[in-house]
C-alpha cells in the first residue's frame, strides 16, 4: 500500500519540523528528494486522509488548561447515535466515542473536554447534560499525566 | 504569552502551511516577519507549550488498531505498573484518573493480533487485569485545543 518512499516521508514528518526558513527543504534533503516532491506528497497524504492534521501538538496544561476530564455518559442503546453526534457538535469536546461498559463503570459514551478549572468543567458538563437530556454521567479528571507522546508509525522494520 | 503568541498557536494548530516558506506565510497573517515567527515558535517550544510541530497521522487509515484501556491498580504498585505500561512504544497517553479504575492509557499497534498480545503481555507482567475499551463508534477527534484568551480559535 505504501511505497518505501511514502514510509520514509511519514517517518520524517511524524517527527519535529525544523524551525528554519525552509523546513521542508531540509527534510527533503535528508530524504534525497526535491522540496517540491515532498510538498506534493504531504498534500497528497492530507487529501487522502493519511494525515489527519498538519501542525502543532500543544501541551494543554502549559497553556493553562489544567482541568482535563473524560466525561462519561450512560446512554440508552437506542439514543447512542443521536447523543454521540450532539456531543461531537460542542466546540469544547475534542474526542467523543461509543465504547463498551465496564462492571464498575456503567457508561457507554466517552467525551473529552479541556478547560482552565474544574468548576468550568462541571458547568459545561451540566449544560451538555441538559442539551442531550442524559442525567447519568460522571467526570473522570486526569490527576497526573504519566505519558504523552506522538505515535511513531512504520518503525517496526 | 502575548496576544500574538496566542494567535500564532491558533494558526499553527490548524492551518500550518505546506509551502516552501511556511513561517513567512504565517508571519504575514500576523503582521510580523519570518524571523520573528521562527523566534516566537522557538520560545514557545522551549517553554514546553509546543510539544511537536509536524504531521498527525490517522492511525486507522494507516491500518493500525487503537484502543483505550483501563486498569484498577493498587496505589502501592502504581509506579511499577505505570513503568511497565509506559515502556510500550504504542502507549501514547497514560493518565492517572480519580476512579477505582485509576490508570487509563491509549494503545496503538500495527494489527489487532499485536494489540491483543500487548494487552496479555501487560497483564502477565503486572499481574493486573487490563480492561479493553475499543471504540465501537467514533463521533469526533479534534486535537486542536481552545487557546485560553482567543475567541473563535476553535474549529
Amino acid at each position: 500500500m505504501f511505497s518505501d518512499l511514502d514510509k520514509a516521508i511519514i517517518k520524517e514528518i511524524q517527527g519535529d519540523l525544523p524551525l528554519v526558513a525552509q523546513p521542508y527543504r531540509e527534510i527533503a534533503l535528508r530524504l534525497g528528494i526535491s522540496e517540491q516532491t515532498l510538498l506534493e506528497k504531504i498534500k497528497e497524504f492530507q487529501e487522502q486522509g493519511y494525515i489527519r492534521r498538519f501542525g502543532a501538538a500543544l501541551r494543554h496544561r502549559e497553556m493553562g488548561l489544567k482541568a482535563n476530564p473524560m466525561i462519561i455518559w450512560q446512554v440508552p442503546e437506542a439514543r447512542i447515535e443521536e447523543v454521540g453526534n450532539k456531543l461531537a457538535s460542542f466546540a469544547r469536546v475534542t474526542h467523543c466515542y461509543h465504547r463498551p461498559m465496564l462492571p464498575k463503570l456503567p457508561y457507554n459514551v466517552f467525551s473529552m473536554i479541556h478547560a482552565e478549572t474544574k468548576e468550568e468543567c462541571s458547568k459545561l458538563a451540566k449544560e451538555m447534560a441538559e442539551i442531550i437530556n442524559i442525567d447519568n454521567y460522571d467526570l473522570l479528571y486526569s490527576e497526573k499525566e504519566l505519558k504523552k507522546t506522538s505515535m511513531k508509525y512504520f518503525m517496526e522494520g | 504569552m502575548d496576544n500574538i503568541d496566542k494567535d500564532l498557536l491558533g494558526i499553527i494548530q490548524k492551518d500550518f502551511p505546506v509551502c516552501s516558506r511556511p513561517f513567512q506565510e504565517i508571519g504575514e497573517k500576523l503582521g510580523i516577519t519570518e524571523d520573528e515567527t521562527v523566534a516566537r515558535l522557538s520560545k514557545l517550544k522551549e517553554q514546553g507549550i509546543i510539544r511537536r510541530l509536524g504531521a498527525i497521522m490517522d492511525s486507522r487509515k494507516l491500518g493500525y488498531k487503537s484502543t483505550l484501556c483501563a486498569m484498577e491498580v493498587p496505589p502501592d504498585t502504581l509506579s511499577q505498573v505505570a513503568e511497565v505500561v509506559n515502556g510500550y512504544i504504542g502507549v501514547t497517553h497514560n493518565y492517572l484518573r480519580n476512579h477505582d479504575y485509576n490508570l487509563w492509557f491509549t494503545l496503538i499497534t500495527p494489527s489487532q493480533g499485536h494489540l491483543e498480545k500487548t494487552l496479555r503481555d501487560i497483564e502477565k507482567r503486572t499481574g493486573q487485569k487490563v480492561y479493553n475499551l475499543p471504540a465501537i463508534r467514533l463521533f469526533k477527534i479534534k486535537v486542536n485545543f481552545h487557546v485560553p484568551g482567543v475567541k473563535g480559535g476553535e474549529g
